[in-house]
């Protein structure tokens, strides 16, 4: 090879002149510009792009990446008390492994037999989670929480005609983003009213004199969370679902699944449709890129009818005795039906769903037992232990999952200038609520999980006592 | 192309493993979270106390109990049941490719695996500077202004757009107006789909014998209550519209904006922009085009770019660059609100900024030449195989980097469809190809996309695999009709799938309907 001849790149098996010349001598094209006759010349880009320098060389590649990431401090090097909708929990090395098998992590579509181990594990994914939260449909997962809540209100819109939702005014403001979005605004002729309902003062929870006094015939459905955004557990579920049905509104339920070892199943206090995040089961951080949002109900047809994605069934093949699993719902979607279909579909976050079938493999029902009731304790110890530091108080201390809101007023410090000390000593205070809720004066949400240590919560209490005591 | 060629015989992994609900014993452990430390347990006591009574779980939930590696293997081997693109894998409208190990490598450290969006953000200074830096690179690509990557998918960066729109409209007052979304029948589902979703009326261009629709069709359906065009080009069927700048000045003169779906970015990588034919945004799926990979449906990125006049109704948080490093700008007033928590499947966009680097100037523009050129090597191929016809006959120019092809005649002579062919693909270890989005424009169709990744010798071996099935079709249709013989399992019919009776979407669903599990009839 001559010196100054281009290297053919190692992901171009093509990019070399004489196999390029073949392929043209074949089609009886004198260049490859020839190929771009469609194109008119005045649509066309006249000079080159002008990117940053070609990085072929993977050596070099990998240590310009790593380079600019350890410009980053983590939540490993880091003690970490974020959650609000992200949370750090334990992924165990067996999902990490499957989840990076090329097999699945690069395929497109495929068909059932083809990618028959990947419709057999998003089958497992549905079917587990179906256990946890004790409902027979759940559909192949969708983007995140927020909008699986939002399709959710969707569905209830068209079963119901109605076009109002009540959901709680303790939602993280995030999500509500999400749901204004999917609700529609105004102008819009089919916009949905969102109406919030405050909440009881002492419990956290939803206020239910407030939701009987809003509910009516207009609304499609009610939603509600458990745990909540700020971490309450719903003590009045049954009784909220109740409301509901007497309105002929759907009862929507946002669930973490990760409490579900613990907490009762939403089917079990009224839930007609259940709706949370994915992130807990198996799937790291990133950054907020590992979020994703399951949505479930019971086997109903009026149900399964609504669904806007994917469902996965189990079905006999050709031969007697032999199972697959295929899509039952692909004629719904908008893949089948364009703007006639169910909202619309397309990729989501189905590598996640694997990833959370082999979580649940992995754990078990002892396994959920035990991990959601050592994120319970170790939460409770730690609300305790900030409660006895001069100026601490917990907004609502008790019935909470794995988050609480910490208030700081009587320190006479702003939750941003606490969190900035923190930083001094590795740590990541918990998320700055005083602007989303001012009621609550200068508070933070802090998220405890089964990856913290005894250690861990007495040294954030003894680097607190120490910040708000100067 | 003769179907004789020797093709090297090829069988599935078959390992028969049961739904993984029937396996195990109980008392088994995969994972064992350590009892709380006993100083926990005293303050705070059991668990169960902890919980309203009414909210306490009762029964556990039926889920499997099984050792970690028994897991493992299963898993494992359902890994092994999927052929995706370990075969050859030239699924058209997707841009199969190369997915590189170096930034799954770097994804997996903690440095990207374990940071809170949340973080202060001077501990995030690296990702955001990753994510500027390749927001400037797709601004060079497309000529836009500014980027988000917060959309889940293409569909997703759709309905980014039909939001974005909403607010740009009522921003000035005529959202409720503007009440239109024009399309056209060979766009993607999902531009019809999100239009709707976010509560617009749907104009559906139908096409003309050239390809793509009139500009009369588009004068006529333009009007005072158009808010935007949203459309691809070129086309599935390589076909690229010569006239797309002037439908970006008819659309602007009614007020509409211009969205530009680049889903078949590919052939036309730096070879044009966007915003220079006249759109005011457009979308590019890192996940296809920018080499992160599919997952097999996500997590992927729908990036969002469009014009400095639309980038204050851009979903928050967007990355700016300041004096003293990267920040995210929270404070947009007028925003579309957010379409999903956070700001994307970040380290897919880590992951696609690699491949940018890895490509540069020169490898962009070169993959879009080998893409396109081995499309029409390969359109040269499939011309000459019986049974075949390519979408659009009377359009005789090289076409772009995919071509629409129809099994129409196949079907009429020997009762062999599409599907029937791409199941038996799979028989010779190639991934069964894309048919066609709804609706069929081509009787029986399948849309290959080559790409710049597979070699020539794939692309022959693709070709004479489909040579050899068409044989098949002539000479014994009724073994392509039951195709696959050679996959982990046979053939799965449609019709339980939508009997209530019959569906089962769950194990549980299941055993309520059909009794007891496989093992025990």
């Amino acid at each position: 090879m001559r010196q100054n001849e281009p290297s053919a790149h190692p992901w171009m098996a093509n990019s070399i002149a004489d196999i390029k010349q073949a392929m043209l001598k074949e089609i009886g094209a004198r260049s490859v510009e020839e190929l771009f006759e469609q194109i008119p010349s005045s649509h066309r880009l006249k000079r080159p792009l002008r990117l940053p320098r070609q990085l072929n060389s993977e050596a070099e590649l990998k240590r310009h990446l790593v380079d600019l990431l350890a410009k980053n401090e983590n939540c490993e090097e880091n003690l970490n008390f974020l959650g609000a909708g992200c949370w750090q929990h334990h992924v165990p090395a067996v999902v990490d492994e499957i989840v990076g098998r090329a097999e699945f992590l690069t395929p497109v579509w495929g068909s059932a037999q083809s990618d028959h181990g990947r419709n057999q594990a998003w089958f497992e994914y549905a079917s587990q989670l179906g256990e946890l939260l004790a409902m027979d449909v759940v559909q192949l997962p969708v983007y995140s929480w927020g909008c699986a809540i939002g399709h959710a209100i969707r569905m209830a819109a068209r079963l119901t005609g109605r076009r109002e939702v009540l959901l709680p005014r303790l939602i993280d403001p995030e999500r509500l983003s999400v749901i204004r979005n999917y609700c529609e605004p105004r102008e819009m002729a089919r916009h949905i009213e969102v109406v919030q309902i405050g909440h009881d003062r002492k419990t956290g929870g939803l206020d239910l004199t407030e939701l009987k006094a809003k509910i009516s015939v207009r609304t499609a459905a009610v939603y509600f969370e458990s745990p909540g955004y700020l971490g309450g557990i719903e003590a009045e579920g049954a009784e909220i679902a109740r409301i509901a049905r007497a309105a002929g509104a759907e009862t929507i339920v946002g669930a973490d699944p990760i409490s579900l070892g613990v907490l009762k199943p939403p089917a079990e206090y009224g839930a007609d449709i259940a709706v949370g995040p994915t992130q807990p089961l198996g799937v790291h951080m990133n950054c907020g890129g590992g979020v994703g949002g399951y949505i479930a109900s019971r086997d109903e047809e009026k149900y399964v009818r609504e669904y806007n994605g994917f469902l996965v069934s189990i079905a006999e093949t050709s031969k007697a005795g032999e199972f697959g699993f295929s899509l039952a719902s692909a004629h719904q979607t908008s893949y089948g039906m364009r703007e006639a279909g169910k909202d619309w579909t397309g990729n989501s976050v189905y590598l996640w769903a694997i990833a959370n079938a082999v979580y649940m493999s992995l754990l078990g029902p002892k396994g959920f037992a035990e991990v959601g009731g050592l994120i319970l304790q170790q939460a409770h110890y730690a609300a305790r232990a900030l409660a006895r530091i001069k100026g601490v108080r917990i907004q609502f201390p008790k019935g909470f999952f794995k988050e609480f809101v910490v208030n700081f007023d009587g320190t006479g410090k702003s939750v941003a200038r606490i969190n900035k000390a923190l930083r001094r000593h590795r740590i990541f205070g918990g998320k700055d609520i005083s602007r989303e809720f001012p009621e609550f004066g200068q508070s933070a949400l802090y998220c405890v999980t089964e990856t913290h240590s005894r250690e861990d919560i007495d040294r954030l209490a003894a680097v607190l006592k120490e910040i708000v005591s100067k | 192309m003769s179907g004789k060629e020797k093709l090297a015989p090829y069988h599935a992994p078959v390992w028969s493993e049961p739904v993984v609900m029937e396996l195990g014993h109980p008392g088994r452990r995969g994972q064992i979270f350590a009892a709380a430390d006993p100083k926990i347990r005293k303050a705070v006591g059991e668990p169960k106390g902890l919980i309203p009574t009414a909210m306490r779980r009762r029964k556990a939930p039926a889920l499997p109990e099984l050792s970690e590696p028994e897991v493992q293997r299963h898993y494992l081997h359902l890994s092994q049941e999927t052929l995706g693109m370990m075969g050859i894998s030239l699924f058209g409208t997707c841009t199969m490719k190369y997915n590189p190990r170096v930034s799954e490598m770097v994804a997996a450290r903690p440095d990207l695996a374990a940071l809170h969006p949340l973080q202060p953000e001077e501990t995030l200074q690296g990702i955001l500077e990753i994510i500027h830096s390749f927001d400037l690179i797709l601004r060079e690509l497309s000529g836009m202004d500014q980027f988000i990557f917060q959309a889940g998918g293409g569909a997703d960066a759709a309905y980014t757009n039909c939001c974005v729109t909403r607010a740009y409209h009522q921003a000035r007052g005529e959202l409720g107006q503007r009440d239109e979304i024009v399309t056209s029948i060979q766009a993607h589902p999902c531009n019809a789909a999100t239009a709707a979703a976010a509560g617009f009326k749907v104009v559906t261009l139908q096409l003309e014998e050239n390809g793509y629709p009139s500009l009369d069709a588009l004068k006529a359906a333009v009007s005072p209550r158009t808010a935007a065009l949203l459309i691809g080009n070129p086309d599935d069927m390589g076909i690229y519209n010569p006239e797309i700048r002037e439908w970006t000045r008819i659309v602007h003169e009614a007020g509409g904006l211009c969205f530009y779906d680049h889903a078949n970015f590919n052939g036309v990588m730096g070879k044009l922009r966007a915003r220079d034919l006249g759109f005011d945004a457009c979308m590019y799926m890192l996940h296809k085009t920018f080499g992160a990979p599919k997952g097999g449906g996500g997590p992927a990125v729908g990036a969002y770019g469009c014009s400095r006049a639309l980038a204050p109704f851009l979903p928050t948080p967007v990355v700016a660059k300041t004096a003293d490093g990267y920040r995210l700008d929270r404070d947009r007033p007028k925003s579309a609100g957010k379409i999903r928590e956070y700001w994307g499947n970040v380290p897919q966009v880590m992951k696609a900024y690699a491949w940018a680097r890895a490509m540069g100037s020169e490898g962009i523009n070169e993959a879009s030449d080998l893409s396109v050129l081995a499309n029409n090597y390969m359109d040269k191929k499939l011309g000459a195989i019986p049974g075949l016809t390519r979408s659009n006959p009377g359009v005789r120019k090289w076409r772009m980097e995919m071509t629409r092809w129809g099994l129409g005649k196949l079907k009429e002579e020997t009762g062999v469809g599409t599907a029937d062919v791409a199941n038996r693909m799979a028989d010779y270890g190639i991934d069964p190809y894309w048919m066609s989005h709804e609706p069929w424009i081509v009787p029986e169709p399948f849309t290959p996309e080559a790409g710049e990744m597979y070699s020539k010798e794939d692309l022959d071996r693709w070709v004479a695999v489909i040579a050899r099935i068409v044989e098949e079709a002539y000479a014994d249709p009724e073994l392509v009709k039951t195709a696959p013989h050679a996959q982990a399992i046979h053939r799965i019919e449609a019709g339980p799938l939508d009997d209530p009776k019959r569906w089962a979407m769950t194990w549980r669903a299941y055993l309520a309907k059909h009794g007891r599990g496989q093992e025990a009839r």
